[in-house]
Formats: structure tokens, C-alpha cells, sequence
């Protein structure tokens, strides 16, 4: 008895190139399609068996699109497919120089909040962006040109510290807002 | 030779044949049912030609209890038993309601929902919102004079777990097959999208009579994709009433009032607000039954003095929705406003600043929500429309598990787009531990204190292992309807250990069958009969079901002696649909139910392989 085939991987079930680099218009038809057939809302008027394997694929839709479709997410699969532990939790051997830089956003968000200065927060979000999007960058020559896994790994636990101090920028502005 | 195949008397087999649905759009204050009629989506009204059902109850000892208009009218002289605005109480415990204590009803507080001492005894939430339903279903027979294939029914979108099971609870209770719980937004986007032809971003702002919403969604090429909600599930237009209440209070010292006279007050307070939408001023005038005179003029300045702050709290939430969204308020392209409270002038103008555009309000803000259901019950119904859309949307709050200190867990986050699943391991904590339990909560807030209880369960035959070596996989499962579904498993040994899933809320089969059989008390037909007819209803269904996939992929997808096995248990089936054997006719739902999952799985494969075969062959390009 066969269900919703669980084996078939993200890239597999949404007909798309296993790699970092991505066509985003691409993602979403492609996600469009498939909801297209496989969604809950086909079948309502359907019997049991009909529902339930449609949310099972549905299901499977979702997480694919969700997982392909941000970056971070999407480094982290591509290296879970090619077997490589990607050790956010037990790996927080980070450069000095990246801990420093840490601990300095992370004083002027204090101090930004404290002063009430959105234009503060606003700059430091910028800086932030140009600095994610410049460590995609390099994802993408580690993972699909140069294939250093190791230096993939490093770089996600890099993301992982620096998309955490965007939310909480994210947080700040917002309790300025209100 | 192919045997020939001779339909069943009274069964369709005409795929073309036009199913009945119904939209049902189950307010705070007033309720409406709708369906598509020709192409065209229309609220059905009642024989006086009136298209809202006031949603107010009232139980009158040994009769049957009154719903709607003549419960209304009966509201100031009889409080305690006329229920109004029940939906602020679905899925809510005594201490949820803050404010209980201005509710002139006689509430008994139970576990997990809330009740109501009546005249007719004790009432759950539930069994108010069916009598509701049950009318609004009794309305829609006889105006479409056939069997009805099913109803969806709106809840607001930042309806909980619990909330959305009391719904869903009350649906069945009145008899109606629930196709899909549709957010009420959402509802309200599909009659707007549709009757517009809209691209691009739009958010709809809900103000309810007791809810508020704000849903934001991307509309392209036929998909109504809703990329993020919030809300406040208390806070509509009954708080605006309440409002104009206190200050009628404040500025005339009464005597403290009888429930009889509070709810006089109230239903003043609310007719001055409406009269507010279209003049400057209004004089309130009441007589107390202790001979106490009200004269009041109030006028739209005070008015909006005086909910200054309630007209505030919408817009935290839309920042929220926005930001969640990754999206600023100029990206909007048109803002929909539904619900009766978006009249007031305060509401248009704050909105209309907001976003820095003119709010839409083409369609009738309170029937656009049951239009919008009507018109997705058609397409759930299985009838065939001109244009094809599809909506996706998501869940509005967040769930989580409670780990060490209270803490929670969040494992599917806030906005994720149904249906959708996510695992989260755990493990042993000492040495030899065979139990774990488990308390999943829904929220948005770090400790479990703050965050609504949803379940508790526990699983047992945990093999004895180390601490920390069990691994036990715990899967959060919430469906199209945005209801949950939780299982577990021991995955290191394999064992796959029981669940027992106790449910802090909503109603057991048995409390159906229970306020089932209360009900009957005042009506024709009998628990077994109603059961029977849902069952053959189903029945039908499946065989119908069945018959069209066999005719469309039996033959690229079934080995012969799959067909033959497939097509014997449909005749079997049909078979057991002539009698009147509710359990025998169970059984072979059961059965055919059993060896149709792998031909489901095939036809569903087969649909997705054909929808990505252009993109396929590109990919041999890279």
C-alpha cells in the first residue's frame, strides 16, 4: 500500500535541477502546478482515501516550496542530500572576527533601541542585507561551482548567526512602531 | 466481452448534474447562508424576503427554541436564555472571557469550553451555533427544493484550533457535511477577486461584530494565495456598542442595572452607533424598569473619542499581517473592506490613512463573506465553473509543544500555508523512562501560560533505554480546514508505541450523540434515521467517486484484476445502499475506502508527472 511517496526528494517532486542556484519564477509555477492538481480543495466532494492522499501530497508540496524556496533553507537540504551535517548546534567554532562583528551589532541594536532611533535600526538593517546577500553569494560558488561542502557548512552557520540579528532588528523596529 | 453496466435506480450518473452546496457565513451578530444559482452567487433569504438571521437563541422551557428576528426582539425581557453574540464563546473557557462579568448570562464554567445555564437546561457554545446552523440549513432546502451535497462555513481567520473545532462540532451537530471551514477574509477575497478580475496585492480588513481580521493576498493567474494573517479574535463591533454603554452609564447615574435593562442599553447603544454612520449626532432615549429615564445626545465627535483606542488596536495586527508578509502598505494595491463594523466613518478614514488609498467597498460588506463561501462550495461540491482558481492559505497562529520550565517548543510557524506537517524529535530525560506526555499548545508567546491549551497526550511502551537515547518523533499535522492532528512514535527501536490523544477541548462522538439525542426532543426524524441517511449520502458519493476514476484511469492504471476487485467492491457497495443496514452499508464504505488508496495514489502521481511533463523535459537541457 503506497501512499504519498516520501523518498522522492524537494527537488525531484517540483521538477527541479538539484542545486543552490535557482530560478525563482521557475519554483513558482512549478508549485503552482502541482497545487493545481493535488490540493485538498480537488477532492472536498471525493471519498476518504481521495482526501487523504491529497493532503499527504499537498502536504509534501508545502514543505518542498517552503524548504527551496529561502536560501538558507535550501543550502541546508542540498547539503542534508549530499550527506553533509551541516552542525548548527554543536559547531559554534566561529572566527574571532566574525564574533566581534557580532557583538557589535548586537550593542548598537541595544543602543538604537534604547535611543528610540529607527534610523539607526534602518541603517544597521541595511548593512546587514548587503552582507547576506554577499555570504549567498559565496553559498552559491561553494555548493554549485567549486562543491567545498565544508566551506557550504560553515558559511549556513554563518547565515543561520546573521539572519537571527536581522530578526531581531525586525523585532526592535517593530516595538518602535508601536 | 465487457459485461454492460446498469446504473442504480435514483443514482446520477451523469457527472454534469449540478450538485447543491451552500456558503454559510456564521457571524457574531448576524448570520447568512448563500449559493450559486446559475453562475451567480446570491444570499438566499427567508419567506419575509430578509436575508440576515440575527445569530440570536433564545430557550424557552418544553418548546422548541426560537432563533433569529423573534429571539431578538425577545432579548430585553428574557436575558438570561436569549443567547447573543455566542461566537465570542465558541472553544473559550470562563477565563478567556474578560468580559464575562458584563454578560447577563448564567455561565457554568466547564473544562475547555464554557456554558450556558438555559431554560432548557445546560447549553455548550456548540449546541447555540447549531441551532443557528440548523435553521440557515432548513432555509436552504426548502428554497433548493434537493439533497445538498455539503456547505462550507466561514470562521474568522484568526480562529484557533479549538475555536475552529467548536465550529466544525456545531456544523455537524446541525446536520450539515462541512466540504471546508474557509477563513472569512479569504471568503470575502474570492467574491471580490473574482467579480474584479485582481492582480496583484490586496489585504481585506474584517471587522466583524466580534472579530477582527486582516489577511493580506497575492491574486495572480487564478490563485488566491494568502501570504500572511492576524487578527484579534475580541474585538468587533460589539465593543464599539459597549463603549457608547459605559458612557451612557457614565454621564446618567443609574441605579445598578437588572440583565433585563443592561441588555435594553446595549441594544440602544448599537442603534445609535449605526445611526452614527450616516448622521452627526444621535439622541439615545430609554425608560429603565425602575422608571429611570436615559436622554442622551451623543454625537460623532464623542463617539470617536470614545473608541479612538478600538479603532487603534486594528492596526497593530495589519502592521503584523504586513511585515509577516515581507511587504509595506504602499505595496497594496486595494484594500477590501468587510463586515458591518467597517460603516463606521472612524474605520474608513483610519484604513483610508493607513494605506493611503480609498478602502473598496463595492460589495456588501455583510454579505460579501457568504457570497465568497457560496462560491468556493460550488467548486468544492465538485461542479465544473468557467474560470478555475485555487486558494491557498495558512494557518494564523503558531503551534508548539511544552518543553523543560514551561517553555514552548514552536514547531509549525505562524502563516504557514495549509495543509502542512512538521516533526520535532524528543527524547528520554531518565534512565528506564517508558512514558512521555506531551502538551501541545497553541500561540504566539514563550511560556506555555500564555499560549491556548490544545491537547494533551501521552505515549507509553517506550522501550526502557538510557536518558537522551530514546528518540521520539512527534508529528503536528494541520489540515486544509486548519485543524490539527498529532501523532507519535518511538523511531530509534522502531517501536511504534500508542497514542491516546485526550483533548482539552471540543466534543467527543459521544457528546455529539448525546446533544444529538437532546435535540430530537422537538423533532421529527430520529437519531438512527439521520445517521443512515448521512451514511448513504456518503455512500453515493464514494460510489459515484469511483465509477469516474475507474472510466478515466482504469485502464492506463489498473492490472485487470485490480479493476475487477475495484468494480466488485463498488457493487457491493451499491448493494448495501438499497437496505437499510447502517453498519453492514459502513462496512463497505470501509472496504471499497481500503482498496481504492493505491489507485488514488496512482491517479494522483499520474496528475502531477502530467502538470510537470513541459518542465521536464528542460530540465534534460541543464
Amino acid at each position: 500500500m503506497s501512499d504519498y511517496d516520501f523518498h522522492k526528494n524537494h527537488f525531484e517532486l517540483l521538477g527541479l535541477p538539484p542545486r543552490f542556484h535557482l530560478d525563482s519564477a521557475r519554483l513558482d509555477q512549478a508549485y503552482r502546478e502541482i497545487q493545481a492538481q493535488v490540493h485538498p480543495d480537488r477532492v472536498a466532494h471525493l471519498g476518504a482515501v481521495e482526501r487523504r492522499v491529497s493532503m499527504q501530497w499537498a502536504t509534501a508540496a508545502n514543505e518542498a516550496y517552503q524548504t527551496l524556496r529561502d536560501p538558507l533553507a535550501r543550502a541546508r537540504y542540498l547539503l542534508h542530500l549530499r550527506h553533509v551535517d551541516t552542525q548548527e548546534e554543536t559547531n559554534t567554532a566561529m572566527p574571532t572576527a566574525f564574533l566581534m562583528e557580532q557583538m557589535e551589532y548586537r550593542e548598537a541594536i541595544a543602543e538604537a533601541k534604547a535611543s528610540h532611533d529607527a534610523h539607526a535600526l534602518e541603517r544597521l538593517e541595511g548593512q546587514l542585507k548587503e552582507k547576506i546577500v554577499h555570504h549567498l553569494a559565496e553559498l552559491e560558488r561553494a555548493l554549485d561551482q567549486a562543491h567545498d561542502d565544508a566551506a557550504a557548512a560553515s558559511l549556513v552557520r554563518s547565515l543561520r548567526f546573521l539572519n537571527k540579528i536581522a530578526a531581531e532588528i525586525a523585532d526592535a523596529l517593530d516595538a518602535l512602531e508601536q | 466481452m465487457a459485461l454492460l453496466q446498469i446504473a442504480e435506480p435514483g443514482m446520477s450518473t451523469d457527472p454534469h448534474r449540478h450538485r447543491l452546496a451552500v456558503g454559510i457565513d456564521l457571524g457574531t451578530t448576524n448570520s447568512l447562508v448563500a449559493t450559486v444559482r446559475n453562475g451567480i452567487s446570491v444570499v438566499i433569504n427567508d419567506e419575509q424576503g430578509r436575508a440576515l438571521l440575527p445569530s440570536v437563541v433564545r430557550y424557552r422551557p418544553e418548546e422548541a427554541p426560537q432563533v433569529g428576528y423573534a429571539a431578538q426582539r425577545a432579548q430585553s425581557e428574557d436575558p438570561y436564555n436569549t443567547i447573543v453574540s455566542v461566537k465570542r464563546l465558541m472553544g473559550r473557557g470562563l477565563h478567556d472571557l474578560a468580559d464575562a462579568g458584563n454578560l447577563p448570562y448564567a455561565f457554568v464554567d466547564a473544562p475547555g469550553m464554557v456554558q450556558l445555564k438555559t431554560a432548557c437546561g445546560i447549553k455548550s457554545p456548540v449546541e447555540v451555533s447549531a441551532e443557528i446552523l440548523k435553521r440557515l440549513r432548513e432555509r436552504a432546502e426548502h428554497a433548493l427544493g434537493g439533497e445538498m451535497v455539503g456547505a462550507v462555513i466561514t470562521v474568522p481567520a484568526y480562529f484557533d484550533d479549538a475555536q475552529r473545532q467548536a465550529t466544525k462540532d456545531a456544523a455537524k451537530l446541525a446536520g450539515l457535511n462541512v466540504l471546508r471551514l474557509l477563513n472569512e477574509p479569504t471568503a470575502a477575497a474570492v467574491a471580490y477577486g473574482l467579480d474584479n478580475a485582481a492582480e496583484g496585492i490586496y489585504a481585506v480588513y474584517d471587522l466583524g461584530g466580534g472579530t477582527f481580521d486582516i489577511s493580506i493576498l497575492r491574486l495572480s493567474q487564478g490563485i488566491f494565495e494568502v501570504l500572511a494573517t492576524n487578527g484579534d479574535a475580541a474585538l468587533g463591533g460589539d465593543d464599539f456598542d459597549h463603549r457608547i454603554y459605559c458612557w451612557i452609564l457614565e454621564q446618567s447615574s443609574l441605579a445598578p442595572l437588572s440583565a433585563q435593562d443592561t441588555r435594553l442599553l446595549l441594544t440602544k447603544a448599537r442603534e445609535a452607533k449605526e445611526t452614527l454612520t450616516e448622521y452627526p449626532e444621535v439622541r439615545i432615549t430609554a425608560v429603565l424598569s425602575t422608571g429611570e429615564m436615559v436622554d442622551l445626545l451623543l454625537t460623532a465627535q464623542v463617539f470617536d473619542a470614545l473608541t479612538a483606542s478600538l479603532v487603534g488596536k486594528t492596526l497593530g495586527p495589519t502592521r503584523k499581517a504586513l511585515r509577516d508578509a515581507g511587504l509595506t502598505a504602499d505595496q497594496v494595491k486595494g484594500v477590501v473592506m468587510v463586515g458591518g463594523a467597517t460603516r463606521m466613518p472612524q474605520i474608513q478614514r483610519t484604513v483610508a490613512q493607513y494605506f493611503k488609498q480609498e478602502p473598496l467597498n463595492n460589495l456588501d460588506p455583510d454579505k460579501v463573506v457568504a457570497l465568497g463561501a457560496a462560491i468556493q462550495a460550488n467548486v468544492l461540491a465538485g461542479n465544473r465553473v468557467a474560470d478555475d482558481w485555487l486558494l491557498l492559505d495558512v494557518i494564523p497562529l503558531s503551534l508548539g509543544i511544552e518543553t523543560m520550565g514551561g517553555l514552548v517548543e514552536r514547531i509549525v510557524p505562524r502563516n504557514s500555508t495549509l495543509p502542512t506537517a512538521r516533526a520535532q524529535d524528543f527524547t528520554t530525560f531518565k534512565d528506564g523512562q517508558t512514558a512521555m506526555s506531551f502538551h501541545v499548545v497553541q500561540g504566539e508567546r514563550e511560556l506555555v501560560a500564555d499560549c491556548r491549551s490544545l491537547a494533551k497526550f501521552e505515549l507509553r511502551g517506550i522501550p526502557p533505554m538510557a536518558a537522551g537515547a530514546a528518540r521520539i518523533r512527534v508529528t503536528l499535522q494541520v489540515d486544509a480546514d486548519g485543524l490539527l492532528s498529532v501523532s507519535a512514535r518511538e523511531e530509534s527501536t522502531g517501536v511504534e508505541a500508542s497514542v491516546a490523544v485526550k483533548p482539552s477541548y471540543g466534543l467527543t462522538d459521544d457528546d455529539i450523540t448525546r446533544m444529538l439525542k437532546d435535540s430530537y426532543v422537538h423533532a421529527k426524524e430520529d437519531v438512527h434515521a439521520r445517521a443512515l441517511r448521512e451514511a448513504q449520502v456518503e455512500g453515493r458519493r464514494l460510489v459515484e467517486a469511483t465509477q469516474a476514476a475507474l472510466a478515466a484511469d482504469g485502464d492506463a492504471l489498473l492490472s485487470a484484476a485490480e479493476r475487477a476487485d475495484i468494480a466488485q467492491g463498488v457493487s457491493a457497495l451499491a448493494a448495501a445502499l438499497e437496505g437499510s443496514d447502517l453498519a453492514g452499508l459502513k462496512r463497505a464504505v470501509e472496504k471499497l475506502n481500503g482498496m481504492t488508496v493505491e489507485f488514488a495514489s496512482r491517479r494522483m502521481d499520474a496528475s502531477v508527472r502530467k502538470a510537470l511533463s513541459g518542465q521536464r523535459i528542460e530540465d534534460v537541457e541543464c
